[in-house]
C-alpha cells in the first residue's frame, strides 16, 4: 500500500482506511487474538510438550508436506487450464469453465465422499490401481489427491486475470525475433507469469493445510500415518482439551502465515525487479 | 408425575441430545411416550432429537445446547457435564440400573459366510484379517470396542500387562482405517468393502445386517465382551430453567416400562426388563461381559487408556 503523495482523485481515503482497519480487526485480528491468547493456560513448557509430541509432529509433517506438494502439482496443471481458458475458444467452455469452480462450491465433505468411494480398494479407480501396489484411500497418497481437487480453482483463478491482460503480442515479437516457441514459453511468458502462480500457490496451500471436510474420509486417519493436524485438533476438542487444540491450531497458524509472508515478500521482489 | 394437573397446556417441547446410532431407537420412543403422556396428563409436548459422536454431543451441550436430558454412549460423557455443574453428581443413581434403560455389547460383523474364519478376539490379529474400528479418541463406541478387547486379553493365561498392551498393539495393526464416529466405521465397513471384521455395537451390527439383507453380513459373538451401559440423565441447568424438569423425568422414566422396553428390544439394544428380555432372549444371546467396574470406572479407564498420553497414544508412538 502506498500513501498517496497528492491528493488522490478519489475522496474518501482516511474514512475508507478506517473502515478497513476496524473491519480487518473484527473479522481477523479478533478471533486470531483470542485463539492466540487461549493455550497459555498450560504454560509455555505445557505448550511446547504439548505441541512437540512425535504424533503431533508427525501430523503437521503431513498436513503442511501434502499441503505444500498438492499445491506445487496444481502449478503446472492450472497453468494448462488456465492458459486454455483464457486463450483458446472451444466448444461447451461454458461448461469447463464452470466446473472449475467445482470444488469450491461442493461441500468438502461431498467431494471426499465421492473421493473416497472412486479410490477405494473397490472404487472404479482404486480397483485399477490396487493390482499395480498403489493404494490411494486410506493413506497419505489420498490426502494428496483431495488436497490437488480443492486447489485447482484457487491456482486458475489466480492465474486467469494475469493471462488474460498479457498482451499477445509479447509472444509474437519474440517469436518475429527468432525465439523458439520454447524460448517464448521460458523467457517470455513463464517469468511473467510467476508472480501469479506463486499466489496461487499460497492460496491452494493455504486452503490445503486447513482443509479437513474431504480429507478427513479418505486420508485413514491413522496416527503418525495419515492423521491430519486438523483432525488432531478436533480430538484435543473432543477431550475437552481446549487449551492443548489452541497450542495446535496455534502453531498451525503461525506456520502458515510465515509461509504466506516469505511468499508474498518474494513476489513483491518478482514485480520491483521487473 | 401424577400431580400433573389434567388439563390442556401450551405446548412442552424437549430436547433430547444423544448419540449416533440411537435415531431409529428414538425415532420410535418418542411417539409411545408423547401419546402415552397425553393420555396420563393431557399435556401436547413435542420432542426434538439431536444426534452426533458422543463426545462432541455433550460438548455441545456444555457449550449452551440446551437439552433437557441426554441419553450418551457412557457414561464418562455424562459425568464430564455432571463435574461442570450442569448436571446433579448424584446423576447415575437417579434412575434404576445404573441410570441405562438399555444395554449393548460388541461384538463382529464380518462377511456372509466368514470367509477369514474370525470367531474370537485372536483371529482377529490372523496376518489376511483387516479390522475396522473408529478412534476410540473420538467415539465412545470405539472406546467400548478397546476396553472389549482389553478384558478378553486380560482373561487370557498368563495375561499381564505387556501381554495385554502386545495383544493390543498387533491388533492395532490390522486396522487400516481409523473414522471418527461408529457409523463412519460402518460405512468403511459395508459401503466401501474396506476389511474383514468390524468391532461394533451389537445393535449396529443387527442393524447393518437388516438394512443390508441378511444374507450380506454375519453377526460373530466373541467369547468375552463388554456390558455398555448407554445411561441417560435429566440435564438439571436447562431442565430447571425452562421448568419441563417433570415432562423430562417422566421421558426418562418411561424407558423402563414395558412398551418402551420392547421397542428398545426391536431396535436391537439389549433390554433391562426381565419378561422382555426373556421373549428376545434368541436375539441376544448370553455371553461372559467385563463391566465398566471392571476397569476401575469411567475416570481410571479414561485416564489409563484414552487420556493424552495414555495406553492408545502410546500404542502409536514409536520407540516407547
Amino acid at each position: 500500500m502506498t500513501l498517496p503523495s497528492r491528493r488522490s482523485a478519489l475522496p474518501g481515503f482516511s474514512l475508507t482506511l478506517g473502515i478497513t482497519v476496524v473491519w480487518l480487526s473484527l473479522i481477523v485480528l479478533l478471533p486470531l487474538t483470542l485463539l492466540a491468547l487461549r493455550p497459555w493456560t498450560l504454560g509455555f513448557a505445557g505448550v511446547w510438550h504439548s505441541v512437540t509430541e512425535p504424533r503431533v509432529l508427525a501430523a503437521l509433517r503431513l498436513s503442511f508436506g501434502t499441503a505444500a506438494l498438492a499445491a506445487a502439482v496444481n502449478m503446472p496443471l492450472g497453468l494448462l487450464v488456465a492458459w486454455v481458458m483464457v486463450r483458446y475458444r472451444f466448444p461447451l467452455r461454458n461448461l469447463a469453465d464452470s466446473l472449475i469452480d467445482m470444488p469450491l462450491a461442493l461441500p468438502t465433505a461431498v467431494a471426499g465422499i465421492a473421493l473416497t468411494a472412486l479410490f477405494a480398494p473397490r472404487g472404479w479407480i482404486g480397483a485399477l490401481l490396487l493390482p499395480l501396489g498403489i493404494r490411494v484411500a486410506y493413506s497419505p497418497l489420498g490426502i494428496f489427491v483431495a488436497l490437488v481437487f480443492v486447489g485447482l480453482p484457487f491456482m486458475v483463478r489466480t492465474l486467469e486475470p494475469v493471462i488474460m491482460e498479457m498482451p499477445k503480442e509479447a509472444e509474437e515479437a519474440a517469436a518475429t525475433l527468432g525465439a523458439t516457441r520454447r524460448q517464448t514459453l521460458l523467457r517470455v511468458v513463464l517469468p511473467a507469469l510467476t508472480p501469479a502462480l506463486l499466489a496461487g500457490f499460497g492460496a491452494a496451500f493455504g486452503r490445503g493445510i486447513g482443509e479437513y471436510g474431504s480429507v478427513i474420509f479418505i486420508a485413514g486417519n491413522m496416527p503418525m500415518v495419515s492423521e491430519i493436524a486438523p483432525l488432531l485438533i478436533l480430538i484435543r476438542l473432543e477431550q475437552l482439551n481446549y487449551a492443548g487444540a489452541a497450542a495446535l491450531a496455534l502453531v498451525m497458524l503461525l506456520a502458515s502465515f510465515a509461509v504466506l509472508l516469505s511468499l508474498n515478500v518474494l513476489r513483491a521482489r518478482m514485480r520491483s525487479r521487473t | 408425575m401424577g400431580a400433573a394437573p389434567r388439563r390442556a397446556r401450551a405446548a412442552t417441547t424437549l430436547l433430547n441430545v444423544s448419540y449416533d446410532p440411537t435415531r431409529e431407537l428414538y425415532r420410535a420412543i418418542n411417539p409411545a411416550f408423547i401419546a402415552a403422556w397425553k393420555a396420563k396428563t393431557g399435556g401436547e409436548i413435542t420432542i426434538n432429537q439431536s444426534h452426533g459422536g458422543s463426545g462432541a454431543q455433550s460438548r455441545a451441550v456444555l457449550e449452551g445446547l440446551q437439552a433437557d436430558v441426554v441419553t450418551l454412549a457412557l457414561a464418562a460423557d455424562i459425568d464430564a457435564l455432571a463435574k461442570r455443574g450442569l448436571i446433579a453428581a448424584n446423576w447415575q443413581t437417579r434412575l434404576p440400573d445404573n441410570a441405562s434403560p438399555y444395554t449393548s455389547t460388541i461384538v463382529f460383523l464380518v462377511r456372509a459366510g466368514n470367509p477369514k474364519g474370525v470367531h474370537d478376539w485372536a483371529d482377529l490379529l490372523k496376518p489376511d484379517v483387516g479390522v475396522i474400528t473408529p478412534n476410540p479418541k473420538t467415539s465412545g463406541g470405539a472406546r467400548w470396542n478397546f476396553l472389549a478387547a482389553v478384558a478378553w486379553a486380560q482373561r487370557q493365561p498368563g495375561a499381564n500387562e505387556a501381554t495385554v498392551e502386545d495383544y493390543l498393539r498387533r491388533l492395532l495393526h490390522q486396522v487400516p482405517v481409523l473414522d471418527t464416529g461408529a457409523r463412519g466405521a460402518t460405512n468403511s465397513f459395508v459401503q466401501r468393502e474396506l476389511g474383514d471384521a468390524l468391532l461394533a455395537w451389537e445393535n449396529e451390527a443387527w442393524l447393518a445386517r437388516q438394512e443390508f439383507g441378511g444374507g450380506a453380513f454375519e453377526i460373530v459373538y466373541p467369547s468375552v465382551s463388554v456390558l455398555a451401559e448407554p445411561p441417560v440423565s435429566v440435564v438439571d441447568s436447562v431442565a430447571g430453567k425452562k421448568g419441563t424438569r417433570d415432562t423430562a423425568t417422566a421421558y426418562l422414566e418411561f424407558l423402563y416400562t414395558k412398551p418402551a422396553q420392547e421397542i428398545i428390544a426391536k431396535a436391537f439394544y439389549r433390554p433391562r426388563d426381565a419378561a422382555v428380555a426373556r421373549q428376545y432372549a434368541e436375539r441376544y444371546p448370553a455371553l461372559p461381559m467385563a463391566t465398566i467396574e471392571d476397569f476401575g470406572g469411567w475416570d481410571r479407564a479414561q485416564a489409563k487408556y484414552f487420556s493424552d498420553g495414555g495406553l492408545f497414544d502410546r500404542l502409536f508412538t514409536p520407540g516407547k
